[in-house]
């Protein structure tokens, strides 16, 4: 449902702002969950310790964006559609900082990684894992600047393809343990690694379905539920 | 007025420029040009729309030619956000618009005699929601050129209009802040339990 604009300007370019600062947040651990895949692949310390660094600002973006949402309703007393921006703003800036955080662990991780030897194909399957939940976190995203609830149907509904990956790279790190012991620390170290990026890919799902309830004001599960039911 | 109840006591200060407005000395007429009000009830003069906003400047000698007054009475009408309106009929009286309109049209008469402070006592308490929007956006257009203080019963006004609140209860001020502060995290116990709604 398009949105007039609100008679009281200032009210409206709150709103702006408030969106406008889920966005950038966005786009600051789009950014960070991408270089920290990077780092890790290529075991780049220095950079590693940058990220690390940056998480600082995401945090204190999701600082601001609260700050903002507090302000707004207590002083705007939003309702309907402005009342659910306004709520899934909080959820939505909490679960990026989450991921924000899941960025900075890749970039700990790379930093324990002395040296990593082990085949292409098991770095393509990283790179591709986060390759999806990167994709997944622009989607849900996207979803939620642009009121689209199909397309935060379609996020959730991809989220077993996450866990499938998650899954194949799991018993692909246990053989490598298997055939040489040797391995073993550093594949318990990327184990972690693939557990974080599919963390990512939950709070994916989150943000997706806090664009479904933005848009629709249902929840996205309980209606899932009653279409299989139908 | 406070000289007209008997047994009005008063305490405090309140100063205009950094002079006490209950200083003997002070030309009351003169306090009165300054001090623009605007009422609960909307009270248009039983005069037609252009009359109502002219009486003003005319009285206190701000325009010097038909021409003037034309200036003063549209811009004020403008920037009262009743234009549009009304442009076609400011020879009806205004006692026939809407209360929101007739509020407008208040805001408008107050205005047109430039005064540095705009006194509203619960501008919006007779108004529908719309109503009470449009108001409160010419609010916040002409706090760019005039100092408001809005005297309001209502906290969500209170926490939408305005950037710094007072919290007067039972006629002693209890607390002044910024807005912002004053809704989210008073310092005051009385001033959280008034707007939680806990005072008994």
């Amino acid at each position: 449902m398009p949105l007039n604009e609100h008679i009281v300007s200032s009210y409206e370019d709150e709103l702006t702002a408030l969106q406008s600062a889920i966005s950038e947040m966005g786009g600051m651990v789009e950014q960070a969950i991408q270089d920290s895949v990077t780092v890790l692949l290529r075991l780049d310390h220095a950079q590693a310790q940058e990220l690390r660094l940056r998480d600082k600002d995401i945090d204190a973006t999701q600082q601001r964006i609260n700050d903002m949402a507090v302000s707004i309703i207590a002083r705007r007393q939003p309702m309907a559609a402005d009342l659910r921006m306004v709520v899934t703003s909080i959820q939505v800036a909490n679960d990026l900082e989450r991921t924000g955080d899941m960025a900075k662990q890749l970039a700990k991780r790379a930093l324990q990684i002395e040296s990593l030897s082990l085949a292409p194909k098991f770095y393509n399957g990283v790179k591709h894992m986060a390759d999806l939940v990167s994709r997944q976190l622009k989607t849900a995203l996207d979803a939620y600047a642009t009121r689209n609830a199909q397309a935060a149907v379609e996020v959730c509904g991809r989220d077993d393809e996450v866990d499938a990956m998650y899954n194949s790279l799991f018993r692909e790190l246990l053989t490598y343990m298997m055939e040489d012991p040797r391995n073993i620390t550093q594949c318990t170290h990327l184990l972690f690694c693939t557990k974080s990026l599919e963390r990512v890919g939950d709070h994916a799902t989150n943000v997706a379905e806090a664009a479904y309830y933005l848009e629709t004001g249902r929840h996205l599960g309980a209606d899932e539920q009653a279409r299989q039911q139908a | 007025m406070n000289d007209t109840i008997d047994g009005c006591r008063v305490a405090g200060l309140i100063s205009l420029d950094g002079e006490d407005i209950y200083n003997p000395s002070i030309d009351v007429v003169e306090l009165r040009a300054r001090v623009g009000m605007v009422f609960q009830k909307p009270n248009p003069f039983p005069k037609s729309i252009y009359e109502n906003v002219a009486y003003g400047p005319k009285i206190h000698g701000l325009a010097h030619s038909k021409a003037d007054l034309d200036e003063i009475v549209v811009s004020s009408i403008r920037r009262a956000g009743l234009w549009d309106e009304v442009k076609d009929r400011l020879q009806e009286p205004g006692t026939g618009l809407s209360g929101g309109q007739q509020q407008r049209l208040c805001i408008a008469r107050a205005i047109a005699t430039q005064p540095e402070v705009l006194l509203m006592d619960e501008p919006c308490s007779a108004l529908d929601p719309i109503a009470t929007a449009v108001i409160e956006e010419l609010i916040d257009e002409l706090r760019e050129k005039f100092t408001i203080v809005i005297v309001t019963h209502s906290m969500q006004q209170a926490a939408r209009v305005s950037q710094k609140t007072a919290f007067f209860h039972l006629g002693k001020l209890i607390e002044e802040g910024k807005t912002e502060d004053i809704f989210t995290n008073p310092v005051n116990k009385k001033t959280q339990d008034y707007i939680t709604g806990r005072i008994g």
